[in-house]
């Protein structure tokens, strides 16, 4: 018997919905990122307005100082949607149990460097709280803010500060017990060098601009902290004791690299919109990193000791760094 | 001349992928097949890890091509930073 096998190629009569044709041009295939993303905020035939804030509609583009002709521009490098934004952690999160493992099963933490152990309890687990503030943010900028291109990633950063706080109270449990998370707290209330930053994070949580916030957060609070504890504590605690706690904090390392990508580009793109922007978000900038210096001062201090002070300005420069990229900083 | 073309399986990986081949080929034409994509070019086509990773928004090995590789013709010259075919060896 014969059989004959014959393709038939049908050409389909579209290639993606008619408004991301719009965008980028007829009979081009689309990502589901930008399938995902473009133009899925509600902008049109609200009915009422919140009787919690009158002056606005439920989503409103003029809740932040900052102005877009098109919100759509802030799209994230990262072309996160939930289907890649779900895999990604899924990956990120595997690495991070199989370190945990590593630690607990050669017990690392059990012949970890007493001093380097107190150093590391005292400077990185209240950081939890502030993780969690973090989330709040997060959460409050996907709220307010206006485009999905924007509050998608917004949510989304706030979900990985989730994560960042439950793996720092991991953390707790490994290299101590319930009452050094406890004593966390307690510091976090109580103790004077926690305070400044205590009232930072106070603050961002009633910011009601929520680009303000976004810049609040993750352009001067998270840069500066990330930096601080997760490449200049990490690295002094590795000189000293060896990579047991960077090997618990390597979640918070990878995601202070992937965020900046997302973070830097929708800096880039608003500054780059107008003058006033650029204005606006030199004077945000200013003022919360100003701010952000301030509060790690003291756990800076407490981490490093003499060396706090170049390893703050090693944490700055490299903020500067970033700035410059996005057109921020001459 | 002649022309060399690339095969990938059309998924969202390769739509990166091509989107880079055309932008850094400006002569380079695509071809859209069910499940299939090709793209010709006269004489040589360069692939760019840059380019890609811009596109794709991660960072990207050249490696990673073959796992959606259909088919090519045409010498190849790999190094980590540009995948090349050309006919002029």
């Amino acid at each position: 018997m014969h059989i004959d096998l014959r393709t038939v190629n049908i050409e389909p009569l579209r290639q993606t919905f008619d408004h991301i044709a719009a965008r980028i041009g007829p009979n081009k295939p689309a990502s589901r990122y930008l399938e995902g993303t473009m133009d899925v905020q509600a902008a049109a035939n609200y009915h009422y307005r919140p009787t919690w804030d009158p002056e606005h509609e439920i989503f409103d583009a003029t809740r932040t100082a900052i102005t877009m002709k098109d919100w759509y521009a802030l799209k994230d490098p990262r072309q996160l949607y939930y289907g890649s934004y779900t895999a990604s952690r899924a990956r990120m999160q595997e690495t991070t149990e199989a370190d945990f493992e590593f630690v607990e099963t050669r017990g690392l933490a059990e012949v970890y460097d007493e001093t380097a152990r107190r150093t590391a309890l005292d400077f990185y687990i209240p950081l939890r709280h502030v993780a969690w503030g973090a989330n709040m943010n997060g959460a409050s900028m996907c709220a307010y803010g206006f485009g999905t291109a924007i509050t998608q990633p917004c949510l989304y950063q706030g979900m990985d500060q989730l994560g960042v706080a439950q793996y720092l109270t991991r953390m707790g449990l490994v290299l101590g017990d319930e009452s050094e998370v406890q004593a966390a707290k307690q510091a976090w209330m109580d103790a004077p060098q926690w305070q400044e930053l205590r009232r930072y994070v106070e603050d961002t949580l009633v910011i009601k601009d929520w680009f303000e916030m976004f810049v609040a957060q993750h352009v001067a609070l998270d840069a500066m902290l990330f930096g601080l504890a997760y490449k200049e504590v990490d690295q002094a605690l590795n000189d000293k004791a060896g990579p047991t706690v960077s090997l618990l904090t390597r979640f918070q390392t990878e995601l202070l690299e992937d965020s900046s990508k997302w973070v830097d580009a929708c800096l880039k793109t608003a500054a780059a919109e107008n003058h006033e922007n650029k204005a606006q978000l030199q004077e945000w900038i200013a003022h919360w990193r100003g701010r952000a210096a301030q509060a790690l001062q003291p756990l800076a201090q407490q981490a490093l000791g003499a060396d706090a002070d170049a390893a703050l300005a090693r944490v700055s420069a490299r903020l500067d760094a970033r700035l410059v990229k996005a057109g921020l900083l001459a | 001349m002649s022309n060399v073309f690339i095969a990938f399986q059309r998924n969202e990986e390769t739509r990166s992928i091509v989107d880079a081949i055309l932008a850094d080929n400006p002569e380079a034409v695509v071809n859209m097949q069910p499940a299939m994509v090709r793209i010709d070019a006269p004489n040589t086509m360069v692939i760019r890890r840059s380019t890609v990773e811009e596109q794709m928004g991660r960072p990207f090995d050249l490696q990673e091509l073959h796992v959606n590789l259909i088919t090519l013709t045409g010498h190849i010259d790999e190094t980590e930073d540009e995948f090349t075919l050309s006919w002029k060896h």
